[in-house]
Order: C-alpha cells, then structure tokens, then sequence
C-alpha cells in the first residue's frame, strides 16, 4: 500500500503557546531568550515580532535595539518537547502513528486514515483548522514521503496534497533547506549558486557524495520516495478500556447486567495481571437512538474483584433508561491504581480500618449515599475544642499525633456554644446556678477553670474560660465564659454534656 | 438435698435457655465485664452479636447513654476494631471517646440527613462480618425494621446498638435487651471537692431470657465498677412518682 505522510510545522510554537496563556499578548512583539556564552541570545520569535525583522540566533541587546519595547521571557528548556508531545497525543485522534519531529514539528503516518475524514484534503484541513483554532500558526502538507512532507509544509504550500506523480516537481522546485540539510551544507551549496533542488538533483551522484558528503544524497533520497524512512511512535497507554457491541438491542434489566457481568470479567482479569485496580469506573451504554447512557462508580481502595464491583454497580443499573435498546456497552476504568497486595492474615480477628472487606462496605456506602456523608477523624494538636479534629482523607490516613485525654472533654458537644444565664459569685469561680432551655440547674460540684486561649493567628476574639460542673440530679455540663470576668463584654455559654 | 434441687433447676434453666435458641458463649465471644449487671444476662454473659436498644429523653441522658456504649465500645474494639457510627444529627464529640479507652479515628461516622438512610446503612454495615459494633442514633423504629436488622446480626455476629432519642412512641423492637441510661452524681473517693469519674444509674428494663433491673455503675480506670454503697435510687424514686 501506498505510504501517506503529514509533516506539521508549529511556526511559532513557543510564543504561541505564551499567547494562548496571555491572550494580551496577541499582537505584541516578544521573544524568548535564553543566555549562552555570557550574552542573552533569542531562542523564539513571535510573529509580531517577526514581522519586525527580529529572528531566532539574535542576539537580544540587538533586538532590542531594533524594536524599543521588546518584550522578552525567560527560555523555559524542553517546553517545546513538552509541547509537542502534548500535541502529539491529541493528534492521535487523526492517526495511530504520529511521532514528535523536533524542535517545531510533528509526524503523522496517516496511511488508510485520511478517508475516515471524507478524503485526503478535507483531512488535512480539518487538522490545520483545529490547530489554528487552538491559537497555534502551524504550516501542514500531505505527501508519499517523510521527507516530501516536511519539505513542502515548510518551504511549499500549506495545507498542499501532493500526490505521487506531481511529488517529484515540487520537490524539485523548492530551496535546498527543504531537504533537512546541515548548515555548512547549505551554506556551501549557496555559495556555488545552487538555489534550488533541480539545480542540484541531476548531478552526477559520485559528485555530489564527493562535495557535500553522503548526507545530501540521503535526505533528497528520503524527500523523492527512493528511500524509506521511519517514524517513531508516541506511545500512548492504552486505556483500560473494554467494549460489548450486542447483536440485538438490550432491553431488559437482565440484559444490562449480563454485560457488565461480562465487561467486568474482562477487565477485571486485565487489570489483575498487570497489579492494578479500580478507583473510578464508567460505564456506557449506547443507545440505538444514539443516546448515551451512563452511570459510574468509585472505590476508596482499588478493587479488582468483579463480585464487589458489580454490587456497587448493582444499584446505579436501574438508572439505565434502555428506550429502544442499547447497542453497545462501554466500560472504562477511568481511574485505575496499584492494588496492595493484600496480606492473609493467620488469625481473623475482625476488621480493621484498611481491610478489604471493611473497604467494600464503605464503597457501598459512598456510592449510595455520597462520600461527604462518611467521615473519619484524626487527631489535630489544637486545644480549641472546634479545631482538635480534623477529617481524614482516606481509611488508610494514619495519625500522626496522639489523641490528647488529660483533660476532661464532653461527650456531647454543641456545634455552635448557646448562651446560657448564670450567677456566679466571685471572678474565676464556677457559677452556682444557671438556666438553660428554661431549666435551672444548680450546681453542686464544680472543676475549673480551664483557659483556652483563641488562636489569634487563626481567628479573633475572646479566650474562653471552661468549668466543668454537676448539677443536683448529677447531670454533668461543660460550660465557659469568655472573656474576662472584670470586663463589661464576658458572657456565659454552654459548650457540652459529659457522660 | 436442697443443693442437688438448685443443681437440677441450674442445668434445667440451661436447657431452657439452650431451646429458646439462645447460644452458649464460645471461647471467641468477647466477654465485657459489666460487674453486677453480668448477672442479669442469661449464662451471665453481655449478650454479643445482637441488637441492644437504648432509650434517651433528654441530651444529658444521651451523653450519659455515650459514655455507656463508649465503655462497652472499649472492650469490644479491641485489638484494633472499628466501629461504625450512624445518626443524622450528631453531637457526639469524637476526641471524648478517648477517654474511654477507644482511639476515635477506629470510628467511622456516618452522618446522614434522613432516617430511612440510617436504616439502610445499618443494615449494610450489621451485615458486614467482622466490625466491632454498629451505633445508629435513631428517634423511632418500628417491629418489622428492628427484624431485618436482627436478622443481619444474627447472621454476621455483630453488636449493634440503637440509640432512640426522645422516641415519640415506646413500642417493642426486636432487640436483646432495653437500657436506660441516665447520669448520677460523681464522688471523688476521700470526698474531695470537684467531679469525679463518670456515674450512671444503668437500668435494664427488658432483656431477653434474663433478669431486668436497676445497677449504679462508675466507669474508673478503663472498667465499669458496680457501685454497691450508699445506694441513692433517685431515679427509681422518680419513676414510682409519675408511675
């Protein structure tokens, strides 16, 4: 089969990549530049900045002679790798095969590709429109060699489609530059008045090898198809993904669940043997209407046991409205991590926080009722009563200081402390009496106090002094005052019940 | 004669209790020392691996009822358990649960907004081999939702624990055993000033198969002790009253 190359050339990749960060930037001349050998040299150039003369390998004491006003950013090494790579995994859309052609460029091999997109050209303009939608200036063509199509995205026509018959000619009719050569190379073909490829391409090649070394034959080799030259991939992980196309549209609940029974199988066995587990799961169901159903669920440890996936799952099917029928399942693992290995323990005692059977039934009550609701708590070293605790993240969390107990805490404790009116006698003693809903409560013994200041880095106010006190009946009350007693702003709260 | 009469009746009340379906206690049964109160349980043995159901009317008494399941709690985790914690209005604090000998981060809590997600969630987490102890505060239950869980406990052995807070309706649950908790006043030993170590007047007003009645207990020294001394009654005394 006939090879089919798109060479893609970023013009101004890095700038562009500022402009769409800095959408200010758009019309501005800047440059990047980098120092080397003691001097600031320029690395890219906008367009802008382009148009005014300014180009790549100046030094920048010089551009900014020529354009007062320069804006100039600092050359952030391997960003145009980066870059590309990220362009390039996006253009895997197009093709499976796309590489990354260092500094401004991408490869495609997008052999028995381009009539997915309604033919060649249409293809190759749908690419250049959605780069240029992005904000990037790129320059792209179409052609049977690596070589053909960088030459002409970058020296001919963007946006050509060279067929193989009219390939030769272009390639014949553009600058020697285009053939990827060495920059002693071009010089010296410059210097002997070779301006183009033709001027050069019908020479003797004995000749050629002997003036300019074996270099140039090779690259006008490679540009008019006489030698093949290879592509090297990115590599993008393939998604742990599983599909079930049905011959006949499901309808029914069974149905539904017969197929995740089997996606579940695949997958699950997949994930087993490369160590990994669920996290999040999707599942799609396609409908013959062309709607898309779906629902989707999350462990907090990851799971490959497909009985435990599937009850989670399990609740969520019914959501699955089937209308005419579904044609296709879909079920990804879109978050998927390392299993730990789970350790058999000898003597099963019971669950503890991080076993797996404790982690299932949490999963079960997080997809049901929603991960806000299930919360675990761990120790903060603070003595404000409201800051003590902190949420944890996981199940695993562990704590990394201890729960402090030496001094007396409620069990019961009010979210928000709710005034109370109390007498008490002299400053610094605990009241002797107070009212609370309605109720008096004399109080018989008392503990305290207990100052706890406000954390003032953290909020304002006043400092809180807690007594611990119980009253006739022995019911047993944590209340405070805060502020201090001589001034005239102090008031009587009560925070908790003790046990 | 009079000994071999009490022999026979001891071994015949066994047999009883062994056809009512109630299990003797195995080796792996954890047992909670309750002192006294142990007595009022059949085999005189803390009912495990069932329902118990506690009653509040007011949040001192349900602070009180905490403190109580918090000691029972302690036993029953040991070993590095966990527990699950269900109530759609929580005040509990969780740093208190320290000091009754649990470490609160072995608590998963488990707030909700409505009552029938409580009872959902109960039954799942009773379903679940191997947790300690299942808390759900609830304000009513009725007969046929208390089965399903006793089901799932008799199934999974777990212990579950059912806080009723102001129930508007006193009916029967299938549970183990009724507690009412309601708090007391502390004493320091040599009569000093200040509060002592918590006190509750423990009141089991139903309990399967066993003795219902009235205890006074102190939780000191991570254990409940049986107060037997200077016997204050004052809820009882109440009780009679508005009976």
């Amino acid at each position: 089969m006939r090879k089919r190359f798109v060479a893609i050339w970023f013009r101004h990749l890095i700038t562009d990549w500022f402009i769409i960060r800095q959408p200010a930037l758009k019309n501005q001349p800047f440059v990047i530049a980098a120092p080397d050998h003691g001097r600031m040299l320029i690395t890219a150039v906008s367009a802008a900045a382009q148009a005014q003369g300014l180009e790549t390998g100046m030094a920048l004491a010089d551009a900014r002679a020529m354009v007062p006003g320069l804006q100039v950013f600092d050359d952030q090494p391997e960003l145009a790798q980066k870059l590309l790579l990220g362009l390039g995994k996006w253009t895997i859309r197009y093709t499976p095969s796309a590489a990354v052609d260092l500094p401004d460029g991408l490869l495609l091999d997008v052999t028995g590709c381009a009539h997915l997109w309604g033919g060649e050209l249409p293809y190759l303009q749908e690419i250049i429109a959605r780069l240029n939608a992005f904000g990037y200036g790129v320059g792209a063509a179409m052609a049977d060699s690596i070589g053909a199509a960088w030459a002409i995205a970058r020296y001919g026509k963007t946006g050509a489609v060279v067929g193989s018959e009219e390939q030769t000619a272009v390639i014949l009719s553009l600058p020697p530059a285009a053939l990827r050569l060495e920059m002693q190379v071009l010089s010296l073909l410059q210097k002997l008045g070779l301006h183009q490829v033709s001027s050069f391409a019908a020479m003797p090649r004995s000749a050629l090898r002997r003036r300019f070394g074996p270099a140039l034959l090779n690259r006008l080799d490679q540009a008019l198809g006489r030698e093949e030259e290879m592509i090297l991939p990115i590599e993008v992980i393939p998604p742990y993904q599983e599909r079930l196309p049905c011959l006949e549209p499901i309808l029914t609940a069974t149905g539904i669940e017969i197929a995740l029974q089997r996606l579940l199988e695949t997958l699950c066995k997949r994930l087993q043997q490369e160590g990994k587990g669920f996290r999040t799961a999707l599942l799609k169901a396609y409908r013959v209407d062309g709607k898309v159903e779906e629902v989707s669920i999350g462990t907090n440890r990851a799971s490959h046991n497909e009985v435990h996936l599937f009850r989670l799952f399990e609740d969520k099917l019914r959501s699955i409205e089937p209308a005419l029928g579904i044609e296709l399942f879909v079920l990804e693992a879109t978050k998927a991590d390392d299993v730990a290995a789970a350790q058999e323990t000898l003597w099963t005692s019971g669950c503890r926080m991080d076993s797996i059977s404790f982690a299932e039934l949490v999963d079960r009550l997080t997809n049901k009722i929603g991960a806000n609701a299930i919360r675990r708590y761990l120790p903060e070293q603070h003595y404000w009563p409201e800051r003590s605790f902190k949420a944890a993240a996981c199940l695993q969390e562990k704590t990394t200081t201890a729960w402090r107990n030496e001094k007396p805490r409620p069990m019961q404790l009010l979210p928000v402390p709710e005034p109370i009116e109390v007498s008490a006698p002299i400053p610094d003693y605990p009241p002797m009496l107070f009212r609370y809903q309605g109720k008096l409560h004399r109080i018989k013994k008392a503990d305290g106090p207990e100052r706890i200041e406000r954390e003032w880095w953290l909020d304002e106010g006043l400092h809180r002094d807690y007594y611990a006190v119980e009253d006739e009946a022995g019911q047993r009350y944590w209340l405070f005052r805060s502020g201090h007693y001589d001034e005239d702003n102090y008031r009587w709260f009560i925070h908790g019940f003790f046990a | 004669m009079l000994s071999e009469k009490s022999e026979i009746i001891a071994q015949l009340k066994k047999d009883m209790l062994l056809l009512q379906g109630c299990r003797p206690p195995s080796a792996a049964t954890v047992s909670v020392n309750l002192g006294a109160v142990n007595a009022a349980f059949p085999n005189a043995v803390f009912p495990t691996g069932t329902i118990h159901e506690f009653q509040s009317n007011a949040i001192e008494s349900t602070a009180a009822t905490g403190g109580f399941i918090a000691g029972l709690l302690s036993t029953l985790m040991q070993q590095g358990g966990v527990c699950v914690w269900i109530s759609t209005a929580r005040t509990l604090f969780p740093p208190a649960l320290k000091n009754f000998g649990i470490e609160p981060d072995q608590v998963l809590f488990v707030d909700l907004q409505r009552k029938k997600e409580v009872l959902w969630t109960m039954e799942e987490a009773l379903k679940c081999e191997g947790i300690s102890a299942v808390i759900g505060e609830l304000n009513d239950i009725d007969f046929t939702t208390s089965r399903r869980l006793q089901l799932a406990v008799e199934k999974s052995r777990v212990t579950g624990f059912i806080i009723r807070q102001h129930p508007r309706d006193n009916n029967a649950i299938a549970a183990a055993a009724r507690w009412k908790i309601s708090p007391l006043p502390s004493q320091l030993s040599n009569g000093m000033p200040g509060i002592g170590a918590p006190r509750w007047a423990v009141t089991l007003t139903k309990v399967r198969n066993g003795q219902p009645g009235t205890w006074q207990l102190e939780w000191l020294d991570g254990r409940f002790n049986t107060i037997t001394t200077e016997v204050v009654l004052q809820p009882l005394i109440a009780e009679r009253k508005i009976g």
